[in-house]
């Protein structure tokens, strides 16, 4: 699946929709299928601060265990909650029912400097070798 | 192991197999495996309700022969091989001499008309083993037995699930409800002679299969065919670890090792101290005397939480009492699962222990084990 258009992307594998000031993040579907079966996510709490390329949460397979990274800083303003309680939608729905947190953003020029859609798809096809 | 980083990864005769199947590849042990196909979950349910289909290729196979082959593995190892009866198996260590465990390892008497004696041992471990028994044999040298190294002769596929025997009586000559569990028969699959083992390392019934290297996707093959009306898939190497993990048993480098007694990895049971001596065999006679100071407990996390993952600390109290051997989530119970090495006093069924999961301790409590057990046929 090519990443989809309107986002922005990190080479650690997470995405962000900018809607004003608030931005939605995900973990991409390449990051889902490196990961496998997902059976466990922790997600910070709502009012939290986030720094840019600080993790954020743990997204965990049956087999490891991973961090995800933030891709900006600013202000946890919402969490998918259910996605606590059914954290396998990420694997079935990466871009879409599985976001993971919006943020209130502090700096809009951080996520101009994230990969466009084309440069995360040569970025995940490359580390494949 | 200095050298491991550098030498080229090899792949086993089935590797082509694999990666026309799509499957995830990972080094393991020196090898290119398949770690995956359709996913860890989907492949551990299958083996639990149908059948599964694994390439061992990777793991070692050594024949011991010779007129004094039965007292050599006598010395060499833990388990009472004069019982073996011609095609009779059993589970044992080749230990060092400080009542630590080399390998873990199964013995195959091999059957009638046979001579001598196939022993399994773990991939990771060829090497070692290997010098280990030539150490024991210049030790032992009043011994007349020959230990050959045959792990590039043969392939190894098993074949593992509630319905391996029939797929696998499709395409075996013999009839296999005549092979009881731990046995082994020589016999033909797909028109190639193989040896036949009812032995697994998943908790479920079926076979174990070594064939010569040349006719593994011969064998591989008839077998995919064989299966394909009743469930049968490949499986990789993490389906194979959680499979083996809810069936509580022991993986070497964790819940087994140089430095850990097999009474205190809860394998006591493959330690024969009566059957004469053995290398190692004071230091074990110790351990049982005087009760295993550590011990390999079963624990489930309390609710839902992160998995508890190998060498992960436990601690009682606030005190670290041990650390995790083998976790993961059981795709059978629903549950996160583990296997953790902590001082005896703490031990027992219902009390609790905290995991320190990425710096916080998280509740779990001790549970019995084996974590699943498939009902009587």
């Amino acid at each position: 699946m090519s990443a989809p258009e309107n986002r922005k992307y990190t080479k650690t594998h997470e995405w962000v929709q900018v809607d004003g000031d608030v931005v939605t993040v995900g973990v991409t579907d390449r990051a889902q299928e490196e990961l496998g079966d997902i059976t466990y996510l922790e997600l910070p709490e709502t009012g939290d601060a986030l720094t840019a390329g600080e993790a954020f949460g743990v997204v965990e397979s049956v087999k490891a265990a991973s961090d995800i990274y933030s891709p900006v800083d600013g202000e946890v303003v919402d969490r998918n909650s259910d996605l606590v309680d059914a954290p396998e939608m990420i694997n079935q729905s990466p871009f879409d029912k599985a976001w993971l947190i919006k943020v209130k953003i502090a700096d809009p020029s951080q996520v101009d400097a994230l990969l466009s859609p084309a440069e995360y798809d040569e970025f995940a096809g490359e580390a494949t070798h | 192991m200095g050298d491991s980083a550098t030498r080229p990864l090899k792949r086993t005769a089935l590797f082509d197999r694999h990666y026309a199947a799509g499957a995830r590849i990972i080094p393991f042990a020196g090898w290119e495996m398949p770690v995956q196909y359709e996913g860890i979950l989907a492949e551990h349910r299958r083996v639990r309700t149908e059948a599964g289909l694994f390439d061992l290729g990777h793991m070692g196979e050594v024949d011991v022969q010779g007129p004094d082959a039965l007292a050599f593995l006598q010395y060499t190892t833990t388990n009472d091989i004069s019982s073996l009866a011609p095609g009779e198996a059993n589970y044992g260590m080749l230990p060092n001499d400080t009542g630590g465990v080399v390998d873990d390892i199964i013995v195959y008497r091999m059957p009638e008309g046979h001579e001598g004696y196939m022993v399994v041992i773990n991939a990771a471990n060829i090497d070692r083993d290997l010098a280990r028994w030539d150490e024991l044999r210049q030790r032992r040298s009043d011994l007349d037995v020959t230990v050959r190294n045959v792990s590039d002769q043969f392939a190894m596929i098993a074949i593992q699930g509630p319905n391996a025997e029939s797929i696998a009586q499709k395409v075996i000559d013999i009839d296999l409800s005549q092979v009881a569990y731990f046995t082994l028969v020589e016999g033909t699959i797909a028109g190639v002679p193989a040896r036949i083992a009812r032995t697994g390392y998943t908790g479920e019934d079926g076979f174990e299969f070594f064939p010569a290297n040349a006719d593994a996707a011969t064998v591989w093959d008839a077998l995919m065919d064989a299966g394909k009306d009743e469930g049968l898939a490949p499986i990789g190497l993490g389906a194979r670890d959680t499979l083996r993990l809810e069936a509580r048993m022991p993986l070497y480098g964790q819940e087994l090792g140089d430095d850990i007694s097999p009474y205190e990895a809860g394998v006591g049971w493959a330690v024969n101290l009566r059957k004469g001596d053995f290398v190692g065999r004071e230091h074990m006679a110790a351990v049982k005397a005087e009760g295993a100071k550590r011990k390999v407990v079963g624990f489930k996390m309390v609710g839902k939480t992160a998995a508890p993952r190998t060498h992960y600390p436990v601690q009682v109290d606030g005190d670290v009492i041990g650390e995790v051997t083998s976790g993961a989530f059981s795709p059978t119970l629903g549950e996160n699962i583990g296997l953790a090495l902590i001082a005896r006093d703490y031990a027992g069924v219902g009390k609790p222990l905290q995991i320190i999961i990425r710096g916080k301790p998280v509740d779990a409590v001790q549970v019995k084990t084996p974590f699943y057990k498939r009902a009587a046929k």
